[in-house]
């Protein structure tokens, strides 16, 4: 094994959480879709691939900055996943766990492959002026499309615990999350407060693909690479806690940038990919909270 | 087995198996291959998904190992390639007996086990790519070389002849594993683990014995495409598709059936062919419908439409029939009055 001055080694911690922290965005909407309504979505990555070809036409029709385009986007996407889940994953998986698993691989697959049909396998980027701009920080540079990342989930992740503390909805999902039959029978609409945690998780995913794309690419497979990142992170963390989708975040960030600088790019990847199996055989029950 | 359970699988294969006299144009050859390479890895996942209830998401695993093991040991030890090919299957089943064990030991199930599955066909994605004697990004080519001692023939009838001898004999294994006492076990797992544990069923052996088989036959099928097509790179072998596929196409005809993944495998490959001559080559655009159907397969389980028409077969009550019959009698007779 390589080693490398401390300077590097530290910024490539850095860079990990900073990256983490979107990573982490990415897992509070699979992790509060799976804490209310026990399902494994698998639609996530396309849903987030999506979200990022939204933002990118946004840019590049509308001429719309990727950090203002979150403010459409937040309602659509809100709106989009409300929908979803009331009329396809709902009606068709009659509560059954495998056909949940199949309708929503059903669904990514026909996102994924839509999109590869519109916009063709190119890769597309938005060119925005400060995409390469460094913020300096002691010995280290930090790239500027990532501190705001970092610092915007933050934000969410904060917006989201007070939404869930302190609102009525949050409240409502909460208590389905916990006793779905009881919370209908004191007058909870279950399908109503479903399809809400559906449409909140899609709509992190917005908020997530405008803070990746000044610094990322998108193409119609992005999302792929994200969504065994965000079930790690999610097992990590907990299933169901968005304190944990955070933490979880930050942790794999640096995994990823760590393992990256050690082993190199192909490789790097590895790293998630081998936790991932791990907590899943060794500490499926404990992270995963009730077994399917 | 009976007679009547292997009749009409060696039925379906002597009609399938005239094909090469009427069809010679080579893409339509071509897609009568792919299609029954596809049949094979997705009665491999119908055993373990159709049978025993697990349904994994990570069958590239083993589709890779074989086609990795049969191309790798040909071209770079010279080795035989029935000899690779026998290789490969062995190799995958031990994958999958491995992956078996490490999952079914810790417990996993339903959609834990179909995360997990989907890892480890992934790891093995990265490994391929990233390592050199699977020849890397660049892909992996097995030299042309058309002799039947070669495992490449001429004619692609021939190399039709031989997958469709493979997909029988897998419809037989799969139809004598339905007819056994572990098949019979594996549909009590399926249907309730508790259940099937609490009246003596070694859950965890039959499962391994389940996935060994059924990464064995997805093995198979990676063999033979790297033979057929004589390329492999990480993304043909490990790659998310063949996972899908291998999946796709028994829930679309019948999961736990003999004849579903075959059905399946036909429907949407039929589907995907005729779209692309009305549309054109767009890319994706078959992906799109095959995604559509499952969604609707799921939401309209098509066993429950023909369960329905079952009931009303069942349901016949001659005493009610003949009151239905004396009724249209009059209203014909009052009609014919009318005239």
């Amino acid at each position: 094994m390589r080693s490398f001055p401390p300077e590097i080694v530290m910024e490539a911690v850095a860079n990990g959480l900073l990256t983490g922290a979107v990573y982490g965005l990415v897992a509070l909407g699979l992790t509060l879709v799976y804490g209310v309504l026990h399902i494994i979505n698998f639609a996530h990555g396309a849903l987030l691939t999506l979200a990022m070809y939204a933002a990118w036409v946004a840019w590049a029709a509308f001429g719309l900055d990727p950090y203002v385009a979150i403010l459409p986007l937040v309602p659509i996407f809100f709106a989009l996943g409300y929908g979803v889940q009331r009329l396809v994953i709902g009606p068709a998986s009659g509560g059954n766990d495998q056909n949940i698993l199949l309708v929503t691989l059903g669904l990514s697959i026909v996102l994924e492959n839509a999109m590869l049909a519109i916009f063709r396998s190119d890769t597309l980027s938005v060119q925005v002026d400060y995409a390469m701009e460094v913020i300096e920080a002691g010995p280290m540079l930090l790239s500027f499309p990532r501190v705001v990342g970092f610092g915007v989930a933050f934000v969410v992740a904060a917006v989201l615990f007070v939404l869930l503390r302190m609102t009525d909805t949050g409240r409502a999902i909460r208590a389905v999350a916990k006793e779905r039959t009881g919370a209908a029978l004191v007058g909870i609409d279950v399908g109503h407060v479903y399809a809400v945690t559906f449409g909140i998780g899609t709509a992190c995913l917005a908020v997530a693909a405008c803070l990746l794309l000044p610094s990322f690419y998108v193409n119609p497979r992005v999302g792929n690479a994200f969504v065994l990142v965000a079930f790690t992170i999610v097992v990590l963390g907990g299933m169901g806690s968005v304190p944990g989708a955070l933490l979880g975040g930050l942790a794999i960030g640096v995994v990823e940038s760590l393992s990256g600088l050690y082993l190199g790019d192909s490789l790097g990847q590895l790293g998630i990919f081998v936790i991932f199996i791990l907590v899943l055989l060794f500490k499926p029950t404990g992270l995963f909270g009730a077994k399917a | 087995m009976t007679a009547k359970d292997v009749w009409p699988i060696l039925l379906f294969g002597a009609v399938a198996a005239l094909l090469p006299v009427f069809v010679t144009a080579g893409t339509l050859m071509n897609f009568a291959i792919f299609t029954l390479i596809l049949c094979l890895a997705a009665q491999g996942w119908n055993i373990l998904g159709g049978f025993g209830g697990q349904y994994s998401f990570g069958h590239a695993a083993f589709f890779g190992t074989g086609a990795y093991v049969t191309a790798v040991l040909q071209v770079r030890y010279g080795v035989n390639p029935y000899v690779t090919f026998l290789a490969g299957i062995a190799l995958a089943a031990l994958v999958g007996w491995l992956i078996g064990f490490l999952s079914f030991r810790s417990g996993l199930r339903g959609s834990y086990f179909a995360l997990v599955t989907l890892a480890f066909a992934e790891v093995f994605r990265v490994l391929s790519n990233a390592v050199e004697f699977t020849g890397g990004a660049a892909g992996l080519l097995i030299p042309l070389d058309q002799r039947a001692a070669n495992f490449q023939f001429e004619s692609r009838g021939w190399f039709y002849l031989v997958v469709l001898a493979l997909v029988v004999l897998a419809l037989l294994m799969t139809r004598a594993l339905e007819r056994s006492r572990l098949g019979a076990q594996l549909v009590a797992v399926r249907e309730n683990e508790e259940a099937a544990r609490a009246v003596g069923v070694d859950a965890l052996r039959v499962k391994l014995s389940a996935i060994t088989l059924s990464a064995a036959m997805t093995g198979a099928a990676g063999g033979l495409y790297a033979q057929y097509f004589l390329y492999l790179d990480s993304t043909i072998a490990y790659g998310a598709w063949i996972s899908v596929e291998a999946l796709l196409a028994p829930i679309i005809g019948g999961a736990g059936t003999v004849f579903g993944p075959v059905i399946g495998a036909v429907i949407l490959h039929t589907l995907a062919e005729a779209t692309r001559m009305m549309v054109g080559r767009i890319p994706g655009i078959d992906l799109v419908i095959y995604g559509i159907l499952l969604i609707l397969v799921v939401r309209f389980p098509p066993r429950h439409f023909a369960s329905f028409l079952w009931r009303q077969f069942r349901s016949y009550d001659p005493d009610l029939q003949i009151v239905f019959i004396l009724r249209i009698r009059r209203r014909r007779s009052a009609q014919r009055e009318r005239r």
